[in-house]
């Protein structure tokens, strides 16, 4: 029998700030031998930052962890404390937590719908070489993406590092004219989800199904974002505050990063196909119906396939937003006080990449004496490489360079943290 | 002729905060004045497209990535150079200043005239203080910044007189 020649594929990448990631692939012959991915987070500098300040400046802090999903670390923060100090929220105030994330949606999805992942469909390095030829479908993006951060701006109190939110409520409160004035142009996102949509579901994908655990919040009565039991497809059904009864974190070697795992299960995927598979019939009626024109249907387990059903979840942001304009009556009082006390809590609410879980323990003072964090890319790491050990598998005859694209399209399937740098990869490519 | 400047950065990320803090130097010292806007940005590509528009001239200034020389301040006139990539690579969250001005570029949405400023960084250290290599290079950049909008406006004025005669 002849000696298979062996194969080593690896994608490094240099990051400004954090995240720095990394993909190993080792293929003997056609058979893959290895895999593994490393995304080399700040083992938990956060929460260390974190101990010692009051609950009130938490929200402030944790939204500067993320550029991209602010108001989800904010949002998880807030009702994690709320839980803590037992503070019931306004139901106007939780119309507006729920705008809140809208805008911060249809920003994160814009961006990775057509930013991150369209190139790859497309065939382009990246979104910059795309709009070349692509410009009236990057200008869709850039306008979409704009109609998110109006809303976010409007309710954050400025375009960055937004500093409204607060727990209890909002420092501020918006005018119900102030919100009108968003009516407009999310009218048009909405058109233009359903395009993205239309669009989208005429990309080509590659014949890929898996059998996932799928994980999200599921709430009696709408689509998921502050709110909810954590379900999935296989019978779990707790409370955010059992979490950790539930789920583990595993260290790995080659990753400083910690893959999360169901105990006794393994590996799970959360975020839009999840939220998507376990919650459709919570959607309005639109962006089902939108789903259905795209031949998309409950559960969807090509990870491909992912850039429609964030297409979709863009069409429902944009709905749910103009819904709860129309329905907005300014709170009372923007926030109600919260008392301090030893407590600990926990929430989860859906950022736009999935699953984020907060746990708070508190001190009598108020001051933080211990925080957690588990933000959905750790969640997904584990399940990204076992996509990868069986999409490896079905792509091993081409050749190295069309490899290695392939895979690190399905690796921004899952819209990692990692994701935009994946796009500006130093490849380095070995052969034996 | 309005001039912008836009100071990038995460203020809670080590030397990441060099532009934060040379545009919260800028407005302390007064130079927001009419025709001179001085504002914050994450520094993330789209939103700064969106924070340009408008205007004629504009200022950024960025932290750049290491490569040994922290402190060290580089200046491009990115209508005639392309971004080097070493200095600006992406962060892993967003696109940067890099991204902005290659799509800026691509979609001719650059304003007519604009000036980046890199300032080297050392570390990136979520809620590190600022380097002390970096510090006076802040200082330098604010300093040369506050004698180019003085220009401007000198020049300005001569200009207005010079129209008015």
């Amino acid at each position: 029998m002849s000696k298979q020649p062996s194969r080593t594929i690896k994608v490094d990448t240099l990051a400004r700030v954090e995240g720095e990631g990394a993909l190993y692939i080792k293929l003997k012959g056609d058979l893959v031998q290895d895999v593994k991915l490393k995304i080399y987070e700040p083992p938990r500098f956060f929460e260390a930052f974190l101990r010692g300040r009051h609950f009130s400046e938490i929200p402030d802090i944790v939204a500067r962890i993320c550029g991209i999903c602010p108001i989800a670390y904010q949002m998880s923060a807030v009702h994690a404390i709320e839980r803590a100090l037992g503070v019931a929220i306004d139901p106007s105030v939780r119309m507006l937590r729920r705008l809140f994330y809208c805008g911060e949606w249809i920003e994160s999805h814009a961006l990775h719908v057509y930013m991150l992942h369209a190139p790859d469909f497309l065939g382009y390095p990246d979104a910059i070489a795309m709009a070349r030829d692509h410009q009236a479908v990057v200008q869709q993006g850039l306008r979409l993406k704009k109609a998110g951060n109006r809303i976010v701006a409007l309710m954050g109190g400025r375009e960055i590092h937004p500093v409204s939110a607060a727990v209890g409520g909002f420092y501020k409160a918006p005018s119900k004219s102030a919100l009108k004035e968003l009516v407009d142009e999310l009218k048009w996102a909405l058109d233009a989800s359903l395009a993205t949509a239309r669009w989208a579901s005429g990309l080509d994908f590659p014949d890929f199904e898996q059998d996932y655990e799928f994980v999200s919040l599921s709430h009696p009565n709408e689509y998921p974002f502050n709110e909810g039991r954590i379900v999935s497809n296989r019978g779990l059904d707790i409370d955010p505050s059992e979490y950790e009864d539930n789920f583990t974190e595993q260290h790995v070697q080659y990753s400083n990063a910690l893959h999360s795992v169901l105990r006794g299960r393994g590996s799970y995927m959360v975020g839009p196909m999840a939220r998507f598979n376990l919650n459709f019939d919570k959607l309005p009626d639109v962006a089902q119906q939108a789903a259905r024109d795209c031949g998309l249907q409950a559960p969807c387990r090509n990870p491909f396939r992912s850039i429609i059903v964030r297409a979709i979840e863009l069409v429902f942001a944009c709905h749910e937003a103009l819904r709860l304009i129309h329905e907005y009556e300014p709170p009372a009082a923007p926030r109600v006080q919260a008392c301090a006390r030893a407590s600990t809590g926990q929430a989860a609410t859906e950022a736009p990449r999935g699953l984020l879980y907060h746990r708070y323990e508190l001190d009598q003072d108020g001051l933080i004496a211990s925080a957690k964090i588990i933000p959905p890319t750790s969640q997904n790491q584990k399940r990204i490489e076992e996509d990868l050990w069986h999409f490896v598998s079905q792509v091993a005859t081409r050749p190295t360079e069309e490899i290695t694209l392939k895979c690190e399209q399905a690796v921004r399937n899952y819209d990692p943290c990692i994701s935009c740098a994946t796009h500006f990869l130093r490849l380095h490519v070995e052969r034996d | 002729m309005a001039l912008r400047i836009i100071g990038c950065g995460n203020v809670d990320r080590g030397d990441d905060a060099a532009g934060l803090l040379v545009a919260r130097r800028l407005h302390a010292l007064g130079v927001e004045t009419p025709g001179v806007e001085i504002i914050e940005d994450s520094g993330e590509s789209f939103s700064l497209m969106d924070r340009w528009a408008g205007f004629e001239h504009v200022i950024i200034v960025d932290a750049t990535a290491p490569s040994g020389k922290p402190g060290q301040v580089r200046v491009w006139n990115a209508l005639v150079d392309k971004l080097p990539e070493d200095f600006f690579p992406s962060s892993t969250h967003a696109f940067g200043v890099r991204e902005a001005v290659e799509l800026a570029r691509t979609m001719n949405r650059l304003p007519q005239n604009l000036l980046i400023y890199g300032i080297e960084g050392k570390q990136f250290s979520f809620g590190a203080p600022l380097s002390p290599e970096v510090e006076p290079a802040v200082a330098s950049v604010v300093e040369r910044l506050v004698t180019q909008v003085s220009d401007e406006q000198c020049r300005r004025q001569r200009r207005a007189r010079g129209s008015g005669s």
